[in-house]
């Protein structure tokens, strides 16, 4: 049985590990300006974890194969210098790892959520409800109207609760439900919730932000590359979370100005 | 550690009373129970009831992500709301998963580890004649049976149990019924099924505490206690303080829910086009109090399989655990550490991104501790030599599976990967391997290793290996590909994927379906087992493993007191003194006379 | 001479009647026929996309636009709903299913009139799930999921009222069920026109009711010509 044992541990785990090397499930290509340091890190640690978890899951299995009790009356042995060593190397080894990947990681992190978004980003109002996502453009007068939640009536498709009849800066706003933005420019979303909370995710972008009722909450990047991707709900949110997604286009910027124009209430 | 040898057992007095008011009658001796091991074997009925329904419910979910357009024979009857023609709803998707996941870290692995094997073997192994507050003990039991029936009452309600997820995140918890079918009455009777579960916890942490503190028999100094009463003892402290921040938010939810409180519900919401009453409440409140009490949670589901593992397999490898101090100390580390890293699972919640940073690095540091002691147990099964019983097969496969589910945990634990990973599969395959799998390891060891102390019989061992061959292959091909998944941003919670991106997960999502369906089907060899033996299995002498702790030095069963009118003999060996000759063979045992023992 | 023509005159007035009676036969008594029109200017509505829904997007060619205001030609207002409010002799409850179409993510027809107690029947006929919630305030509220495949809803209201629809699942999908004491009832089309057929003689008053421009009343008399009322709503941008 303990043979039995070592050689299906044996198996799964370079069955696994090949898997994995493969890439035949992997994260789609980076289209962000700050991809490239959660991807480094990503790879960090897979290569540190799998080393750890192919050498644990190899030793476990030659030890199980080698020192079962075959009544040859072998005494038992410790293991060389007791438990020091574990505690030693375990800390050295784990420590030294945690250091550098948190110290690298809180600079990519900080990249993202702590950084101050460039003063000319592109601003997109979004708002996620049950069980959709909505993007509102500031429109020509470069202003957001005041949204009242007392006012949103989706049956007329104010979803953001706008008062167009007695709020001039809201006559101009643009509400879409694509997430449409320029290549290569930086863009600044506000999140904020309709209903309970939700989540944006774009895996191209690498990045994920919650959508917390009663707050406001900033998100920025960059996306480097001409694509259309899915924006998805991470956030469980009722029963049509699975189906809440929009579209992101990233296009180049004259014709995103195009389709500024295009979409511009006449 | 300090010496408290000078420590009496039970009072005498108390001995003499207890035989001349023995119970009788079927009701008092088997229903009302005062008696530690007929509540121990009350949990793990409990828990067995429990794990049979959420396997069920996770084999109607796998059904349906892996064949969503395939009818489910007889699901139309089971919820004719929910499932017309037999096709399931996304609500009953994740009125299901809600009810699987509360099943399973509450009424299994809260349960079963913790107050049902260490209601049995605790006073047992500390030589004491019963838990110090027996009344307690038998109301922590009731009060979770009534938890547990209040929670399954929300199958039967018109509109289903909640869809919230065991995490129950505010405002759609909050709400009521504006939010989703499931999220009146269901959601309500969910609060009050944890908000009881939680008061059965609060009297059963006492009772293990006070009762490890003061009924030690003479010579059971805490260098001598055995390491599963050890995991016992911490994780009851941390349930402690764990279950008395989940029973105030419990009742903070509820009173938003009936009362018109807006504790966690802002201003401002619109839910089935209804502005929604409230105001001034915080969301990330919810978020706070619930993983202030859910991290810890999942370290008082994995400790006691921690000393369950410590504890059996110095059994089968005839030699001690490596490193006993250093096994307790990083017993202690972890449980400390685990109150500092809740914020891990908010990293993108919306909380400042600092915090991230400061709940990454305990969360990073106490992969240490983790690491040590798998080291050791390692360093264990070095030189040893190895007994493949089944339970010395699932103490083998727990180091094996709690490598895996610890690894992907580091990648987690750093927010920049995070940040990618969050709200996964990859985090699906994580807490299943650790939660689903390694503590479920821990229970099977257990419940292999004590059976028959706790029914006289023996647990048919072939059939015990075939269970756990196929279950070992069965995990694997269940989570692992689920690490898979979410590399590739496949999403969690989603009761279907027809997501563009997420088409080529499709193939691997019915590979998991398949592998969930056989692994199931694998259980139902140790349910038989252990129904089997109870009734026909070989009679169980008194230590059948030839292993060194209190409870092997009595008859299997133990008698009503345990040790008989005089208590249990004073100890002055340690708890696993294997390898050595003695009396026996290559052990002794610790309650033998003090004895040097020869090499 | 003249006394031939004194006696055609009345055979020729007899004739005459009987000719007029039969282009005006009997059974256009009993008819009300309108036109709805509104003043002011209406709001721009907008095209909905459905990006979201992608098997859904594509059986529009050209997009959707959304319902809650439809015109016509010569500023008629469609989806206005004309019934008998008061006068009404009443007449048994239609025992025809009503059927309510979820198609294109669209729900066909906007407004769906019935009777109270007439059956209705709601059709998922997309690749998607729906999850229909009628935002009843005086009949009992429910939502209910259909699958692609589910059996449709078969279900009937008690009460009158005028009930919101949403879709749970598709924030655009709105429309109206319309659940009427009397059988007499009519919805306007694009072109504005409606007709109430069935109505004995006698005097009534109708209601017509537009789901963003209120209600409006209007006595009418059927007599032996066929009833004529027009209605004019006032619609505004926003």
């Amino acid at each position: 049985m303990g043979k039995l044992f070592a050689a299906i541990v044996v198996v799964v785990t370079l069955v696994s590990t090949a898997v994995f090397l493969s890439h035949a499930w992997w994260m789609p290509a980076d289209i962000s300006v700050l991809g490239v340091g959660i991807d480094r890190q990503m790879t960090e640690t897979m290569i540190s974890s799998g080393v750890l978890f192919v050498i644990s899951q190899l030793v476990l299995a030659a030890f199980v194969w080698r020192y079962s009790e075959r009544g040859d009356g072998r005494p038992i042995r410790i293991f060389p210098g007791g438990a020091a060593p574990m505690v030693v190397g375990a800390t050295l080894l784990v420590g030294a790892e945690i250091a550098v990947l948190s110290l690298v990681g809180s600079k990519v992190w900080g990249g993202i959520f702590l950084s101050r978004p460039d003063p000319h980003a592109l601003q997109v109002d979004v708002q996620a409800e049950q069980f959709a996502f909505y993007f509102r453009y500031p429109g020509r007068d470069g202003r957001f109207g005041t949204a009242h939640p007392e006012l949103v009536d989706d049956a007329s498709e104010n979803f953001f609760g706008l008062d167009p009849a007695n709020d001039t800066t809201a006559r101009d706003d643009i509400v879409s439900a694509s997430l449409v933005i320029p290549v290569n420019r930086p863009v600044l979303l506000s999140l904020h919730a309709k209903d309970v909370g939700h989540s944006f995710y774009v895996p191209a972008l690498r990045i994920q932000q919650d959508f917390v009722p009663g707050l406001v909450i900033p998100i920025h990047f960059t996306a480097t590359k001409i694509t259309k991707q899915e924006i998805v709900c991470t956030q469980l949110c009722g029963l049509g979370h699975y189906n809440m997604r929009a579209f992101m286009e990233v296009m180049p910027e004259k014709q995103f100005e195009q389709w500024l124009e295009e979409q511009a209430p006449q | 550690m300090p010496d408290m040898s000078a420590a009496p057992a039970v009072p005498s007095g108390e001995s003499a009373r207890r035989a001349a008011h023995a119970p009788r009658g079927f009701l008092r001796k088997q229903v009302f129970s005062l008696d530690h091991k007929v509540i121990g074997k009350q949990y793990l009925d409990l828990a067995l009831a429990a794990v049979v329904t959420g396997m069920v419910l996770s084999w109607l979910m796998r059904f349906h992500l892996g064949f969503p357009d395939t009818a489910i024979p007889g699901l139309e009857k089971l919820a004719p709301n929910a499932a017309a023609g037999g096709i399931m709803t996304p609500e009953l998707y994740l009125s299901l998963m809600t009810m699987h996941g509360t099943l399973m870290v509450f009424f299994v692995l809260t349960t079963a580890p913790f107050a049902g094997f260490g209601n049995f073997v605790l006073p047992l192994q500390i030589g004491a004649e019963d838990m110090a507050f027996p009344r307690f003990n038998m109301m922590s039991f009731w009060v979770t049976f009534v938890a547990f029936l209040v929670l399954i009452a929300a199958f039967f309600v018109p509109q289903g149990p909640p869809l919230s997820g065991w995490t129950a995140y505010a405002p759609l918890s909050a709400i009521g019924k504006d939010a989703g079918p499931g999220q009146g009455t269901g959601q309500t009777l969910w609060v009050i099924s944890i908000a009881l579960f939680c008061v059965g916890q609060l009297l059963g942490s006492l009772n293990f505490i006070a009762t490890t503190l003061d009924l030690r028999t003479r010579g059971m100094t805490f260098s001598r206690l055995p390491f599963s009463t050890w995991a016992w003892f911490i994780t009851a402290v941390m349930a402690l303080i764990a279950f008395s921040v989940l029973l105030p938010a419990c009742v903070l939810l509820l009173l938003d829910r009936v009362a018109g409180t807006s504790f966690f519900i802002p201003a401002g919401l619109v839910a089935s086009d209804r502005l929604q009453p409230h105001a001034g409440g915080s969301p990330l409140l919810w978020q706070h109090l619930f993983w202030f009490f859910g991290h810890p949670e999942v370290y008082i589901a994995i400790l006691p399989g921690f000393g369950i593992i410590s504890q059996i397999l110095p059994v089968f490898a005839r030699k001690p655990l490596l490193g006993p101090r250093v096994f307790v100390a990083c017993l202690i580390a972890i449980a400390f550490l685990s109150y500092t890293v809740w914020g891990h699972h908010m990293f993108l919640s919306g909380m400042n991104p600092v915090s991230a940073t400061l709940f990454s690095v305990p969360t990073l540091i106490i992969t240490i501790p983790a690491t040590i002691v798998t080291l050791l147990w390692i360093g264990t099964v070095y030189g040893a030599r190895l007994r493949f019983t089944t339970a010395a097969l699932f103490c083998l496969g727990f180091i094996s599976v709690f490598v895996t589910g610890g690894i992907s945990g580091f990648f987690l634990a750093q927010p920049s990967i995070d940040t990618y990973l969050h709200g996964t599969y990859f985090v699906v395959g994580h807490f299943h391997f650790v939660m689903g799998v390694a503590a479920m390891f821990g229970i099977f060891a257990g419940a292999y290793f004590w059976f028959p102390k706790m029914y006289g019989r023996m647990l048919d061992e072939r059939l015990g290996k075939l269970h756990f061959v196929l279950t070992l292959i069965g995990v694997y091909c269940i989570f692992m590909p689920m690490h898979w998944l979410g590399l590739a941003g496949n999403v969690r919670r989603y009761s279907a994927f027809t997501d563009e991106y997420m088409q080529g997960s499709l193939p691997l999502h019915r590979f998991i379906t398949i592998a969930a369906l056989f692994t199931g089907a694998a259980q139902l060899i140790f349910f038989f087992n252990l129904i089997w033996s109870r009734w026909r299995g070989s009679p169980a002498p008194a230590n059948p493993w030839q292993a060194t702790t209190l409870e092997w030095s009595v008859s299997s069963p133990p008698p009503p007191d345990n040790f008989g009118r005089a208590g249990a003999p004073p100890v002055s060996h340690g708890p696993d003194e294997y390898g050595v000759a003695g009396p026996g063979g290559d052990y002794v045992m610790q309650a033998a006379p003090p004895q040097p023992a020869t090499a | 001479m003249a006394r031939k023509f004194v006696f055609s005159l009345p055979i020729l007035v007899l004739a005459g009647a009987a000719t007029i009676g039969l282009a005006h036969p009997a059974k256009h008594a009993g008819t009300i026929s309108g036109h709805v029109t509104f003043t002011g200017t209406p709001p721009k509505m907008k095209p909905i996309d459905m990006a979201k829904e992608p098997s859904c997007a594509k059986q529009h060619s050209t997009p959707l636009l959304n319902e809650s205001v439809v015109t016509g030609p010569n500023n008629a207002l469609g989806n206005v709903v004309i019934y008998v409010s008061a006068g009404d002799q009443g007449g048994a409850a239609a025992t025809q299913p009503v059927r309510y179409d979820q198609k294109g993510c669209e729900y066909i027809p906007h407004v769906a009139v019935m009777d109270v107690g007439q059956p209705l029947e709601i059709y998922n006929n997309d690749q998607t799930s729906h999850n229909i919630h009628p935002l009843a305030k005086v009949n009992p509220e429910w939502n209910k999921s259909q699958p692609p495949g589910a059996p449709p809803i078969k279900t009937a209201y008690a009460k009158p009222e005028f009930i919101a629809v949403k879709c749970n699942v598709h924030p655009w999908m709105h429309g109206y069920f319309a659940v009427l004491k009397t059988p007499h009832h009519a919805v306007s089309g694009q072109d504005g026109s409606y007709t109430l057929e069935g109505l004995p003689p006698g005097k009534y008053t109708l209601t017509a009711w537009h789901e963003r421009f209120g209600t409006q009343t209007q006595d009418v008399t059927v007599g032996e010509k066929a009833a004529t009322a027009d209605f004019v709503m006032k619609a505004t941008p926003y």
